[in-house]
């Protein structure tokens, strides 16, 4: 009856763990992938010019928020193309989070639904919370 | 140098740190920072930015392979991410308050920390005792496969890894790493879990707790993408190689040699921190 519970719950997780793998994989390939088509546009426009690390001033107005990003990729800029591909990187570990939500909500695992949120919570108010400063 | 030839090199660069990190399991992320830094001449917050995305990058791809295989404990991963995830928000707080060359100096501390980590003995400290109300509570003890069969373990002082947890998530916010050597030394020395079980689920946590701070480095203009396409694709790549090469055989003179390297590049940090160069 033990026995037979656990082996049961086992494969619970195993479902979850193999979904689980199979998202952060797919986050990751599908960033490169748009991390490479807009650093080829980008090298191919800019290749020539001079870098400018040196001096911090941060990233020029539109690369630092979603609706300035989601322009320059309409306006086919290949910095922001190379931009929505890190967003896409940042985003897959938190869809992994709200995955683990769905995950434990149908395992009935109530107080982990619990857990998963908080951290949730907490990417979401670091997002939102206008730490930036 | 034009920008061209600039991400070719970082493109080498980042490969060659993406390969070693994973064949000694530092991880690419603790070489991004001096890399960019020393040799490249990058301010030290675009290099956090960058380092910080790079961290995502390969926790992620390497995750994925390991949550496969029912090693990592997907709960205490879970449990452990409200520390880490926290402390990463004020670690990425505090960052704004802190003069970059302090900064530096306590990244080249955490480094030769991580260094000296690689090299200690590796003591099974797991038992199958069960010592702590609060794991069974949580449901944090559990069992992971080797060599086919089923072995059980129970993780103890909940409450010690927790902040130890918590601290590494304010390393990881403050100087954009994955912070995995403090990671596992909460969860091997002091929770007391199979080394394997620590270091893939140190490993998944590092994703989440980096995105957490990413957020903020995004919009506050850290993370810049003519930085971010070759570290990326080299780390990723690299680390992607090493997975393939990893001969378990002869690493050992190879993590010398790359502890070596780093001990080196975070002296140098600190040196400059400490006369205002960085």
């Amino acid at each position: 009856m033990m026995k037979q519970f656990f082996s049961k719950h086992f494969l619970a997780d195993k479902d979850i763990q193999l979904l689980i793998g199979k998202q952060l994989r797919l986050g990751v390939i599908t960033s490169s992938l748009v991390v490479l088509i807009g650093g080829i546009i980008y090298l191919s426009r800019h290749g020539h010019e001079l870098p400018s690390y040196k001096e911090f001033t941060g990233v020029r107005e539109g690369l630092n928020n979603l609706p300035g990003i989601w322009q320059g990729v309409l306006d086919n800029k290949g910095m922001n193309i190379i931009q929505l591909g890190v967003v896409l990187l940042i985003a897959t570990p938190i869809i992994r989070i709200a995955f683990s939500v769905v995950a434990f909500l149908i395992e009935k695992d109530y107080l982990y639904v619990v857990i998963t949120l908080i951290v949730l919570g907490v990417i979401m108010f670091s997002m939102l919370g206008g730490l930036a400063g | 140098m034009t920008i061209l030839s600039f991400t070719l090199i970082l493109l080498c660069g980042a490969f060659l740190a993406g390969l070693l990190g994973s064949l000694t399991g530092l991880g690419g992320g603790v070489v991004i920072i001096p890399l960019l830094t020393l040799v490249f001449h990058v301010d030290i917050r675009y290099a956090i930015g960058t380092a910080l995305v790079a961290s995502i990058a390969t926790s992620s791809g390497s995750a994925s392979a390991y949550v496969k295989e029912g090693i990592t404990n997907i709960r205490l991963g879970m449990f452990l991410e409200i520390a880490t995830t926290t402390g990463a928000v004020v670690g990425a707080v505090i960052a704004v308050y802190l003069p970059t060359n302090v900064v530096a100096i306590i990244f080249g501390c955490v480094l030769i920390f991580s260094a000296l980590m690689s090299f200690r003995k590796k003591m099974e400290y797991a038992t199958d005792v069960d010592s702590s109300k609060l794991a069974r509570q949580l449901r944090l003890n559990s069992a992971y496969p080797v060599n086919g069969d089923i072995v059980n373990y129970k993780v103890h002082h909940v409450p010690g890894g927790y902040f130890m947890m918590m601290f590494a998530g304010v390393m990881s916010g403050l100087l954009g790493i994955g912070s995995g050597a403090l990671k596992v030394l909460a969860m091997d020395n002091i929770m007391r879990i199979p080394f394997k079980v620590s270091t893939t689920t140190s490993n998944f946590m590092i994703g989440v707790t980096a995105a957490a701070s990413a957020v903020v480095y995004l919009q506050r203009g850290y993370i810049s993408p003519g930085l971010c396409m070759p570290v990326v694709l080299g780390v990723l790549a690299g680390a992607f190689g090493g997975s393939k090469l990893l001969v378990r055989a002869n690493v050992k003179w190879l993590r010398i040699v790359f502890s070596v390297v780093i001990t080196f590049l975070a002296l140098q940090m600190i040196y400059n921190g400490c006369t205002g160069k960085l």
